[in-house]
């Protein structure tokens, strides 16, 4: 297997052939802020907090789906980058009806984390304050789509981990949202198997065990990674940074 | 002359004026240093002129509000959007994705106990807005304090650098919503 | 079939043609159905007959004339004269005075030496006009064919890539990329499947390019597939073309029947090895999926949303499979490459950008209508020349090219060439040929905003920056229209509009505020007159401005 050296910020790195800028950079602990990325899911490229700078293109590139060729040279946290991460959570912030106080995820959302590791003190943009739909048929979960980021993690662990692909998108744009099978009650769905999976890999608050109250609900996102490698290299090992 | 120094509360609870208060001794350290010239503890009907810092809780919700504001602003050199409702609209602005009209019939007749009627007759009362809005979208602001409410340290370590000069830029740590 | 057979065809043809005298060929194109062309064929066909001229005289429906502001247009090919404005009244006349006594109708004569067709390269649109949409037999008596029966009897594979790389055809759905190296990239992928994709996804408001092709000269855009196919070694091609089309996709199912009949689609087209079978899909009316990857994922049957290139669909495209996206008027010039000869090809134009480009000109322009020019040529040309100026009274302010995603062009760069790498520079682009004049009559501002409301509506929502940032752009140009914004709102307009173009997922997001920026650029007086003076809400301390407030105690 061809080993590929190139730099982050400075410092050299190796990579295995195949590794995308990201996984090198959590390898090796450099933050770069995510959203719809997760791991044991596939990379869906759409958040966009994750480009970075590549040096000779004028263009971004995602670290979650960009591969690293040898002597690269890559940038993750320029004065452009980091403004321009901070605007796309205030697009984020403004887009949807987060109000922290009373959320279920109250100081264990990663919409939240975003906002400080961006030093969001305040979102430029006109609140759209959209209407948007609660669904508590179902008789363990709710989904609540102000609180959504449309990152479609459950969608694709519905689908790619469970296999049951209840949760899609409607609409386009703005207008977007994830809605249960053919846009039914949740709780008519005949193909969910009342799993949870997407529940705990919401980065938000829009899905939550019924009953829990503010800042009660804690998500658990990482047993993805350990369920999909379980399966795919029969590897049942968990670290102890996913028991986190 | 010490500096004048005012609270407001527009559209909240009140939450953020309970933290303030639960800067405990530290009140008397700060009574020492300035001069609380309006605030919704102290009995002063009228928002005066000249004041030096206001700290300003709650979204713009209604007609009242948004003359407040434009006043406090008026009367201000600097301005402090004290609080979540301030900062983001929170709590306050979860009626915006409804109708005024929808929202009030809510409150005043399907959940009222008796005498259903929305209040509209009395000049009085000051009539809501269309959305709830965070301050800045009505007034310009100078400073951010968030949570839900902003603790007690938040607002001492704002305040202690506004005394000496300086205009608080929070360090991460102290950024907090909800 | 075999080459002879195709040329007997051909010639067979040409003789039934000689046969007639006349040919009057009437605009059956949908600009031209939609002013009328119908009542006009009708009555033709009723003056013909009773006349008695039906041996003498034969009427067909042809593809688009080019004029499209002046239809239904009418034309006789024996004589060449072009009828603008013809209804039925005139129509009849057409019959009964030109091809009966041999007089023109001169009040509705076009002429012919009007730059508006002298300052025209047709190569793609070389048949609108001269051969009957609907008729297979009609594009074999022009060629057609003949460059699929080259490739698959004297060439190999490789050699026609060559050829298409000398002739140096660009892509011209807008980004210009080499066809040849895409092709190339395909036919070294290894694979059991290969796939050959048309893009028919026309979207822009005002373009008509592919459109016309298609209804004018379907045949032309099958033989290019098939050629493309032969030389990536795909045997199934698929034409994603746009459900508001209906005539255009009418036009493509006979097409397509026809040459499964002649044997030109199928297996063993002139009995090689070579298969090729062409099926349309249409789209259900997202201007996203005239994006490549969201496109793919339409044809296989999913939600058209764009994902994250790499991998490009020469290497992974439809199922995985390597896999040649081409747009309409890509796959219409390879078979004049291939019959012409390369050299041919890319003597035309520039060096950089051979061949010529369709536009669909529209807006304040006297004449609009669809041209075909050769690369390079001066804006000015095209709006002043071909296009004839903007109408009585007004003066021209600004050219949009490049569809809603494109750029303003002011009057100051009228003599850009028009190229791909030259209309970049003043942050417009070639797009698929989309060109709206704008005259001194309207507002840039208001120009923005309706090319961002577009973009808006149009957006598939996948990408954040795009997703909200389009909304919000077009929301501060309605506030920036209606006299409510201040200096601030104009600052983080332009500041979003950056992000929103550096940041967005798909050609989409990444061009949507290129109206606003160009605008901006060449037009900030007029954002400037519309923003308030002073202003209270959403500003900022100015930092170095920023007098410690508070006086010692």
């Amino acid at each position: 297997m061809s080993v590929i050296t190139f730099t982050i910020d400075g410092e050299q790195y190796s990579a295995k052939e195949g590794d995308t800028i990201l996984q090198v950079a959590r390898d090796n602990k450099i933050p770069i802020p995510t959203l719809c990325y997760l791991e044991g899911l596939s990379t869906f490229g759409a958040c966009r907090l994750c480009v970075v700078e590549i040096e000779g293109s004028q263009k971004l590139f995602p670290a979650c789906t960009t591969k690293p060729t040898e002597s690269m040279i890559v940038h993750t946290n320029t004065v452009k980058l980091k403004k321009y991460r901070k605007m796309i959570v205030e697009l984020l912030a403004s887009e949807g009806n987060h109000q922290c106080a009373v959320c279920v995820v109250n100081g264990h959302c990663e919409l939240q984390d975003l906002a400080y590791e961006v030093e969001l003190d305040h979102v430029r943009f006109p609140y759209l304050f959209p209407k948007k739909s609660l669904d508590a048929t179902h008789k363990d979960f709710v989904i609540d789509r102000n609180r959504c980021v449309l990152c479609t993690r459950c969608v694709r662990v519905c689908h790619e981990v469970e296999a049951a692909h209840v949760w899609d998108i409607a609409g386009r744009g703005i207008d977007c949202e994830i809605i249960a099978d053919l846009n039914q009650p949740w709780g008519t769905s005949p193909s969910c198997t009342s799993c949870g999976k997407c529940v705990r890999v919401c980065p938000t608050g829009a899905l939550f065990d019924k009953g829990a109250a503010v800042g009660e609900m804690q998500k658990e996102s990482g047993f993805i990674k350990f369920i999909v490698n379980a399966r795919n290299k029969h590897e049942w090992v968990r670290t102890a940074h996913e028991e986190e | 002359m010490k500096p004048r120094v005012a609270t407001a509360w527009l559209g909240g609870c009140s939450g953020c004026h309970m933290s303030f208060l639960d800067l405990d001794e530290r009140l008397i350290d700060l009574a020492d240093k300035v001069e609380l010239v309006y605030s919704p503890i102290a009995d002063i009907k009228i928002f005066p002129e000249n004041v030096d810092v206001t700290l300003v809780e709650g979204a713009v919700t209604n007609s009242e509000n948004e003359e407040m504001a434009h006043l406090i602003r008026k009367n201000s050199r600097l301005v402090i959007a004290f609080g979540d409702c301030a900062t983001t609209g929170n709590v306050t602005a979860m009626r915006n994705p409804f109708k005024v009209e929808d929202v009030e019939r809510r409150a005043y007749i399907e959940l009222a106990d008796k005498n259903q009627r929305i209040p509209d007759e009395y000049v009085t009362i000051a009539q809501l807005l269309k959305t709830a809005k965070p301050l800045h979208e009505v007034i310009k602001v100078d400073v951010w304090l968030h949570g839900c409410p902003p603790t007690a340290d938040q607002i001492w370590f704002a305040v202690t650098e506004l005394l000496q000069g300086r205009i608080p830029v929070l360090p991460p740590a102290y950024l907090r919503y909800g | 079939m075999t080459v002879e057979d195709l040329r007997e065809l051909a010639e067979k043809e040409q003789a039934r043609q000689a046969e007639y005298e006349h040919r009057i060929l009437y605009c059956s194109s949908a600009g031209c159905v939609s002013s009328g062309c119908d009542a006009v064929k009708n009555e033709l066909k009723k003056a013909i007959g009773e006349l008695g001229l039906s041996k003498k005289c034969e009427m067909i429906g042809t593809g688009c004339l080019g004029l499209c502001g002046e239809g239904p247009l009418v034309f006789v090919h024996s004589d060449p004269t072009l009828y603008q404005h013809v209804d039925a009244t005139v129509a009849r006349r057409i019959v009964e005075e030109h091809i009966g006594q041999g007089k023109k109708v001169k009040e509705n004569e076009i002429d012919l030496n009007d730059p508006f067709f002298a300052s025209q390269k047709k190569i793609v649109l070389e048949n609108m006009g001269k051969i009957n949409a609907e008729s297979i037999e009609e594009y074999i008596a022009a060629d057609g064919y003949e460059a699929l029966a080259k490739a698959l009897t004297e060439m190999v594979p490789e050699e026609v890539i060559s050829e298409i790389r000398k002739a140096g055809l660009r892509g011209r759905g807008g980004a210009g990329y080499p066809t040849g190296l895409k092709w190339d990239i395909v036919r070294k992928g290894v694979a059991d499947q290969k796939y050959i994709v048309c893009n028919a996804d026309e979207g822009d408001p005002g373009a008509f390019m592919d459109r016309s092709v298609l209804e004018g000269d379907p045949h032309r855009v099958l033989e290019g597939m098939a050629i493309a196919g032969y030389a990536v070694g795909a045997n199934q091609g698929f034409i994603y073309v746009r459900a508001e089309y209906p005539l255009a996709i009418d036009r493509l199912k006979t097409a397509i029947k026809q040459a499964e009949r002649f044997g030109l689609l199928g297996n063993g087209i002139f009995e090689s090895h070579f298969n090729f079978r062409i099926d349309i899909r249409i789209g259900a009316g997202a201007f996203v999926c005239g994006e490549e990857t969201a496109l793919l994922r339409s044809v296989m049957g999913r939600r058209g949303r764009p994902k994250v290139r790499p991998p490009y669909p020469s290497e992974k495209g439809l199922w995985d499979k390597p896999t040649v996206i081409n747009n309409v008027e890509t796959y219409a010039n390879v078979a004049p490459i291939l019959r012409n000869g390369s050299g041919w090809f890319a003597a035309i134009g520039t060096q950089k950008s051979p061949g010529t480009k369709v536009f669909a000109i529209a807006g304040n322009v006297k004449r609009p209508g669809l041209i075909e020019v050769p690369m390079g040529i001066a804006l000015r040309k095209i709006v002043f020349d071909i296009g004839g100026g903007t109408p009585e009274g007004t003066t021209f302010k600004a050219a949009q090219a490049g569809g809603p995603s494109g750029g303003c062009i002011p009057t100051e760069h009228l003599d850009i060439p028009v190229d791909y790498e030259s209309l970049q520079t003043v942050g417009a682009m070639m797009g698929s040929g989309g060109m709206i004049v704008i005259d001194n009559t309207s507002n840039m501002v208001e120009v923005a905003k309706y090319f961002s409301e577009f973009c808006m509506d149009e957006s598939c929502g996948k990408c954040i920056p795009c997703r909200v940032g389009t909304k919000h752009i077009y929301m501060m140009l309605d506030k920036i229209v209606k006299g409510e914004a201040t200096e601030n709102d104009f600052e983080l307009l332009k500041e979003l509009c950056v992000m929103v173009k550096e940041t967005s997922l798909c050609g989409l997001g990444q061009s949507a505020p290129n109206g606003v920026l160009s605008t901006v650029r060449f037009f900030k007086d007029e954002y400037l007159s519309k923003l308030k003076k002073s202003s209270e809400g959403n500003t900022h301390l100015n930092e170095s401005s920023s007098v410690p407030v508070v006086k010692e105690a």
